[in-house]
């Protein structure tokens, strides 16, 4: 499957170079498996677990029980890590994985200013605009600007805190919770929760707008 | 270094640009591209800061005109190529021709793909007490290291306050460079905007970085 010829075209690159960037990735695959260093079938694997295992419902699982048992809610600002290791259920989590809370005066969003870090095991693998130039660069000084490129305006007044991950901990927003929802189930929360709001750069779901 | 890759604060990018309904690859080589650098870290032929370093040095115009992974390929290929993993002449004939190098966690394998689905642990045993406590002013050093950094350009010689402590890490400066874990006291401290951008900065924004202790001076 994964050596399949797949001719979406990226629209940064014309195809001559991806034919050769092609070629060079199956030679080098090539050479490391005639040096014995991998096993084709073990690649194979691991992109068919992130394909399958890792995504943004981990995510927001995890929200949705926040905003359902306020116990569970305080222990995960407190050690995200830890409370989220408890949900054996939901994910795997690494260490060091910090929850930050969206409240009526504050507004967290979070970015990798120097290369892509990103909780890949609560979110998945990173959108392509998370690591590339434009919110890289501007993310930490003009954060409203880059919201106005998603559509969400906030407040004039709310502070913004802007998270660079440039350390091997990792952010996960933890949203508000929308109103219109009350008395829903964890996994009717679940479907409110987007994977931009848990980056904090989009809001959940509205309860009754289409998804 | 002083490298494209620190991009905090640069202008001329343009629109953050998202796409509806993005795939989780563009390409089925990318796909191949993350399995592989995976599994070779995985099998030990490099640590994620050596990997980080590679792409930071590729040239300015090629990191900044290639794909995301792309840079992750060209990097891969250049440092196992300097690490004696394989040569050029096998990376030109699109063959191995020559044994293979010695992998510390031997050859990556089935058996290997559960374990990696989870990050590393970088916490380590502190070999000292932290110098900083939770509140405390620090200065950003005004350092320019020609190796690999964590600690952005936007941030050097600017005031900011210690807001949480990690306990102690592997110091990314030193692992990069194959010089040892090093582990250093991680701290996430932050700084007002207009500090950082000037009076015509946002008024509203705060911005914090994850600093290790030789990143700090007291304030």
């Amino acid at each position: 499957m994964s050596h399949d010829h797949d001719h979406h075209h990226h629209h940064d690159h014309d195809h001559s170079e991806l034919s050769e960037t092609e070629l060079r990735v199956r030679a080098l695959e090539t050479i490391l498996t005639e040096k014995g260093y991998v096993e084709p079938a073990a690649l194979d694997a691991i992109i068919q677990a992130y394909e399958t295992k890792i995504g943004p419902h981990n995510g927001a699982r995890v929200v949705a029980k926040a905003w359902s048992d306020p116990a569970f809610k305080k222990a995960l600002l407190e050690d995200g890590s830890k409370a989220i290791g408890t949900l054996g259920h939901v994910s795997r989590v690494g260490d060091h994985l910090v929850v930050v809370e969206n409240t009526p005066e504050r507004h967290n969003m979070v970015v990798c200013t120097l290369c892509s870090c990103y909780p890949w095991e609560m979110l998945g693998l990173p959108p392509v605009w998370y690591k590339a130039s434009p919110y890289r660069s501007r993310a930490v000084r003009d954060p409203r600007g880059v919201l106005a490129d998603f559509g969400v305006t906030l407040p004039t007044d709310m502070e913004i805190r802007v998270w660079d991950s440039t350390a091997e901990t990792r952010f996960l927003v933890l949203p508000m919770r929308p109103a219109g929802a009350e008395g829903w189930s964890e996994e009717q929360l679940a479907g409110l929760v987007t994977r931009d709001s848990m980056i904090g750069t989009g809001f959940p779901r509205t309860p009754g707008a289409p998804s | 270094m002083n490298g494209v890759h620190d991009m905090g604060g640069m202008d001329g990018f343009g629109k953050v640009e998202p796409e509806p309904n993005e795939p989780m690859f563009h390409e089925a080589w990318e796909s191949r591209v993350l399995a592989m650098v995976r599994a070779m870290g995985a099998a030990g032929a490099f640590n994620i800061d050596t990997s980080r370093f590679y792409r930071e040095t590729l040239p300015p115009h090629v990191y900044l005109s290639s794909s995301y992974y792309k840079k992750w390929f060209l990097g891969l290929e250049e440092m196992l190529i300097e690490k004696g993993y394989l040569t050029r002449e096998e990376v030109a004939a699109g063959h191995a021709m020559q044994p293979g190098k010695a992998l510390k966690h031997g050859k990556f394998d089935l058996a290997n793909v559960e374990r990696i689905m989870v990050r590393g642990k970088f916490a380590r045993p502190a070999p000292a007490p932290a110098r900083f406590n939770i509140g405390d002013r620090v200065r950003a050093k005004n350092i320019h290291p020609t190796t690999h950094t964590r600690l952005p350009r936007y941030v050097r010689g600017h005031v900011g306050v210690v807001e949480l402590n990690h306990g102690c890490h592997v110091f990314p400066d030193s692992a990069a460079m194959e010089l040892g874990e090093n582990p250093q006291w991680l701290y996430t401290v932050v700084f007002e905007g207009r500090d950082l951008w000037g009076a015509d900065g946002d008024p509203t924004l705060k911005v914090s970085i994850d600093a290790f202790e030789p990143y700090l001076d007291p304030a």
